[in-house]
């Protein structure tokens, strides 16, 4: 059996991976279903309404996977569960702020700003803390309640300077573009580009690169990865960059669709968990898809359902998937 | 910095320290989180599961109280226990299939299930009112509340605090509670809890049934939860949901950390030394707005978690050895 096969053997690299994303039929019946979802709501909603929640759907999808493939390498790279990933997003939504509204300059130099400045908090945080308290060999209680304390100082020290009001970042939310009959926002439109551009160069680059290599190679046990001459401070160093950036384009993105408030990333914290447990803990390429799925599945249920219970999607799908599938859509069966 | 200057001249009144409104409020505080964190410890500090979701408990018991006695009419004193035991229920229908999932992953799935708790109680609007909230739940405790202010009276005491009688039956059942808890867990039974904590594996070879014990933790911890869910809504006199933030949890952590794992009476003096610290710094007259202030105060709380983590795990009174490091 492949499967048994796998579970021998050598770390999982990019030709296992996609043999068992083909060979294996969770991965498959998630797409089925999601394409013969998309396809009912055609018939029973309408192509009009389908493809404009679709397109909420992306934009809010590639946020979520933004958000999770940053918590999932840390995850699998640190075996840390960070509670103030969320707040990553939060800080990142601010420094776009600080940009675009109180220095007035344009969206893009915030989204930039965003990227460069959570990266480098993600690095710090690593050094003062993370690297520290590793080196301690400190236990799972110990971490997880450190990332708590860590994600109330970060939202406090956000609401100390900017205050518990609700903020709009510099954007134009009302002039649309027409495409095909349908009006999408301008500002919706380039955060679905900008989202999903970046989470394909994201996902080229774990795949195909070196570094991706090396990060999937820790993962999988950080002394072996050690003992074959991988420098894995490096990697590490590379992991918060990433999760960091990506994490503050996330937010400054998801600043540009809705408000930003202290609260914003925390409030999405638990869809962005769902994402990474539904794709698997580790595993950035089922957080990509995953996030993408997530973001769908919740703003197609607005046709169905009233909206105001459209958050309650993502705790159902964290639950479900926690109890009936904790390895994830994707991943193998092992100890959970 | 304009605020610089005045920073340094901050002015510190030391008269409500003798105030005993002040003290009263703080008191029953510290006597609810004593009660909440209580299940907290039995869960982490003696089983070894890492419950994230206890203020999830607390939302469950106050809402069934509230729903039962102001939508369905029922007596007070009968809604309690029937909220306990819907809140057992509760736990238990979350513990089943969760308590089988690895440590870090019944974590994210019981603040999960908290948040889903609040979110339903947001949403079913007609059950719940909503961000509203439901209030006059607490006719018959008011008319307890009034006897024991006659017996105060009675006392000498001439004008007594209104939630003082509150403070006594808090601190009643949390010290009953403790004392409970500390025997129970001299118990064979509380041994084999340890001995989960130490090495699950090892219970389950001596033929324990290692998932039975942890969800005997949980309906314990449930129970308090509830119990002190039953005290936020009376200190009140309202509950919304925003009173049940995952914030609550995470307090309720401090209280535990402070006190120390594996030690039930060092929850009630983490309790009661976490909250004078907390309210006191109500007195520090910054010359900031209150949204300042108020995020001065967990950013404290914040830190005190990191610092308390890095350094001193196992808090004032716990055992370093008994301490849950897992891997």
């Amino acid at each position: 059996m492949e499967a048994g096969a796998e579970a021998i053997g050598r770390p999982a690299g990019a030709l296992t991976r996609a043999q068992r994303l083909a060979g294996r039929y969770p991965a498959r019946v998630a797409i089925a279903l999601v394409v013969v979802i998309a396809l009912t709501l055609v018939a029973t909603e309408g192509l009009h309404d389908t493809a404009q929640t679709s397109l909420n759907g992306l934009s809010y999808g590639a946020i979520y996977a933004l958000g999770a493939v940053g918590l999932t390498l840390v995850y699998g790279i640190l075996k840390l569960v960070n509670f103030a990933h969320g707040d990553f997003l939060t800080f990142g939504a601010y420094m776009a702020f600080l940009v675009n509204v109180t220095w007035e300059l344009p969206f893009v130099l915030g989204v930039v700003m965003a990227v460069v400045a959570t990266a480098a908090l993600g690095l710090l945080l690593e050094r003062i803390m993370w690297r520290p308290m590793r080196g301690k060999g400190a236990g799972m209680l110990q971490l997880l309640l450190m990332s708590i304390g860590l994600a109330l100082v970060l939202r406090n020290v956000i609401q100390y300077i900017w205050g518990s009001e609700l903020r709009q970042l510099n954007v134009d939310v009302f002039s649309t573009v027409s495409l095909l009959g349908l009006r999408i926002g301008r500002t919706e439109l380039i955060v679905v580009v900008i989202g999903v551009v970046v989470l394909l160069a994201v996902g080229l680059l774990l795949r195909f690169s070196l570094l991706g290599k090396q990060m999937r190679a820790v993962s999988d046990s950080i002394d072996l990865a050690e003992t074959s001459g991988i420098d894995t401070g490096r990697v590490i160093t590379y992991t918060w960059l990433l999760a960091g950036g990506l994490a503050g384009l996330a937010g400054a993105l998801i600043g540009a669709i809705t408000n930003v408030k202290p609260e914003l990333g925390f409030e999405l914290l638990l869809p962005i968990f769902a994402v990474v447990v539904l794709g698997g803990i580790g595993n950035a390429f089922g957080a990509l898809s995953a996030g993408i799925v997530l973001g769908l599945v919740i703003e197609w249920s607005t046709l169905i359902i009233d909206a105001r219970w459209k958050l309650a999607i993502g705790f159902v799908v964290l639950i479900l998937a926690l109890m009936i599938r904790p390895q994830g859509i994707f991943g193998k069966a092992r100890a959970v | 910095m304009t605020g610089l200057h005045e920073l340094f001249t901050l002015a510190i009144s030391f008269d409500a320290l003798t105030d005993i409104a002040f003290w009263t409020s703080v008191g029953v505080l510290a006597g609810t989180y004593t009660i909440f964190a209580l299940g907290l410890q039995i869960n982490v500090g003696y089983t070894g599961v890492i419950n994230f979701g206890q203020v999830g408990f607390a939302a469950m018991g106050a809402y069934t109280m509230a729903i039962l006695v102001t939508e369905a009419g029922f007596n007070f004193w009968l809604s309690l226990p029937l909220a306990v035991l819907v809140t057992i229920g509760f736990g238990l229908l979350i513990g089943m299939p969760a308590l089988r999932l690895r440590a870090d992953y019944f974590a994210i799935t019981t603040i999960a299930a908290a948040e889903a708790i609040r979110f339903t109680a947001q949403n079913a609007r007609d059950l719940t009112g909503g961000n509203q909230g439901l209030l006059g739940f607490g006719d018959a405790w008011d008319s307890v509340s009034d006897t024991i202010e006659g017996w105060l009276e009675w006392l000498g005491w001439s004008n007594p605090e209104t939630l003082f009688p509150l403070l006594i039956v808090v601190w009643l059942v949390a010290l009953l509670a403790a004392g409970g808890l500390s025997v129970l867990q001299r118990t064979p039974w509380g041994r084999v809890l340890r001995a989960i904590r130490e090495d699950e594996d090892a219970a389950r070879a001596l033929g324990k049934n290692v998932f039975v014990y942890k969800l005997q933790s949980l309906a314990i911890a449930a129970t308090l939860g509830a119990i002190s869910g039953f005290f936020i809504a009376l200190n009140l006199n309202f509950i919304n949901p925003d009173v049940f933030q995952p914030l609550v949890t995470f307090l309720g952590y401090a209280v535990l950390i402070l006190g120390g794992l594996a030690s039930y009476w060092g929850v009630a003096v983490g309790g009661i030394i976490f909250w004078t610290l907390l309210e006191g710094l109500r007195f520090i007259d910054l010359p900031l707005e209150d949204a300042q202030v108020a995020a001065l105060r967990f950013i404290l709380v914040g830190l005190a978690l990191i610092l308390l983590m890095a350094f001193r795990p196992q808090g004032i009174f716990g055992k370093r050895e008994e301490m849950v490091l897992g891997d």
